[in-house]
């Protein structure tokens, strides 16, 4: 029963992520799980980490630490994202909002890849 | 110890502590490019830091040219924060020379970040050198952003798709191929099927006594696949290259000279003349330097395959500069 309950919870606590992040920021009173983001650095060549699972709705921000720019560009069909050409410590963030496995590369040294995971 | 005074931090006119002239000393490999003479068909390759050590007559060919390299105008980090002046090092060198060659190939990276004022700037300082003509092939750093439209614009005037195309200079046919577009994620560089079917017919009714010379940015051989230096479908260009006596291969984006000899086919990539970069497993990326494709040899029919590290060209300190 506590399960159950939990679950429902859960359930809403989601669904109303899912909708403020389709609203935007309009008055939603979102608590820290919502507005979840993560970090990736770019770093000597390659993506830390490669492989990220985040929950729906998570914001995540690619970071260029290296002296050399790098873009971080989607390889799924749809292509989801795309950033510009990041220059030293320039950022690039995107929110994921649906679920999915999303592969992508640095289209200018396409030897580095990385993935994000969202469930 | 008056001589010491000159590498003492002299003039700092932008009042940030890097004393240009010194700077540009230390740089063993600054200003670098190649020179490169055409002799009884085959080409040879100098580096310009090498050139005061060449006897004059060895200079003398049938056609003479300059390859530069990998100028990354716009880039400011500590590696070279004088890109600008590094490269007018370079233009001041092929000025210097007894032999003046007939034009400049430039292998691409011209620009940093594709920015309309760092391809000015280049083409600003190469009209200070003496050869009038040059011929340019993107790099991956040229098409940022907008899918090579502007390099297009600017150099690809009478070129073919993404800006590949050839000439003749006294009898020998040159080929500027782009393998910097439409790369794949995992993958090296790339030409594409367009470029390949180009590039047959462009040679397909050529003598084979005719010299070639083949230019693009990323280099045509697996020089290091791990880090992305080598092209996915070389092979097949060279393929097409197999019946000619004499073919050249000139690269830059690895920002240091190799040189390897295959049969007819002679592979060189130049030195930037902006910063450099480490040999092939020498820096945090892992793994032993592999030999090169199997793929390589198989269209070129030889099963000796040898490295032929430049001696010099990273190593010379040129007094020029100075």
């Amino acid at each position: 029963m506590r399960t159950g309950v939990s679950v429902a919870i859960l359930a809403a606590v989601l669904a109303i992520g899912f909708v403020a992040t389709v609203e935007g920021r309009r008055g939603f009173g979102l608590n820290a799980q919502e507005k979840a983001s993560m970090e990736v650095k770019i770093d000597n060549f390659s993506f830390t980490p490669a492989t990220l699972t985040v929950t729906t709705g998570t914001t995540m921000t690619w970071t260029n630490r290296d002296d050399i720019p790098h873009t971080v560009v989607s390889t799924d069909d749809t292509k989801t994202f795309k950033s510009k050409v990041l220059d030293t410590d320039e950022k690039f963030s995107f929110t994921f909002s649906k679920p999915g496995t999303f592969p992508y590369f640095c289209s200018i040294h396409p030897k580095m890849t990385g993935k994000v995971i969202v469930q | 110890m008056p001589e010491k005074k000159q590498d003492q931090l002299l003039h700092d006119h932008n009042h940030d502590g890097i004393d240009r002239r010194g700077f540009l000393k230390c740089m063993a490999w600054a200003g670098t490019g190649a020179f490169c003479v055409m002799k009884g068909g085959v080409l040879n390759s100098y580096s310009l830091s090498r050139v005061s050590e060449i006897n004059t007559p060895d200079m003398m060919g049938e056609l003479s040219f300059v390859q530069i390299s990998d100028s990354h105008m716009g880039f400011n980090k500590p590696a070279n924060p004088d890109v600008a002046g590094t490269l007018k090092a370079a233009v001041d060198k092929i000025n210097g020379l007894a032999a003046a060659p007939e034009f400049m190939l430039h292998t691409g990276d011209i620009s940093h970040l594709s920015k309309p004022e760092e391809f000015d700037t280049v083409e600003q300082i190469l009209k200070g050198a003496k050869p009038k003509d040059v011929f340019y092939v993107p790099g991956e750093h040229d098409v940022l952003n907008d899918d090579g439209k502007q390099f297009l614009e600017r150099y690809g005037k009478g070129s073919k798709g993404a800006g590949w195309y050839s000439f003749e200079k006294k009898g020998v046919h040159f080929i500027g191929l782009v393998n910097v577009m439409n790369l794949k994620a995992g993958g090296l560089g790339t030409l594409g099927h367009d470029q390949l079917e180009w590039l047959e017919d462009d040679v397909k009714h050529l003598k084979k006594s005719t010299p070639i010379v083949v230019f693009a940015h990323i280099p045509l051989w697996s020089v290091y696949p791990e880090w992305g230096w080598g092209t996915e479908d070389s092979a097949q260009a060279l393929g097409y290259l197999k019946k000619f006596g004499s073919v050249t291969v000139l690269n830059g984006h690895i920002h240091q000279t190799m040189q390897k000899v295959e049969g007819n086919v002679t592979f060189h990539t130049a030195a930037s003349t902006a910063f450099p970069q480490p040999q092939p497993g020498k820096a945090d990326s892992p793994g032993p330097m592999k030999v090169p494709a199997e793929q390589l040899r198989s269209v070129l029919g030889v099963t000796d395959v040898n490295y032929v590290q430049g001696q010099h060209a990273l190593a010379v300190v040129d007094s020029t500069l100075a």
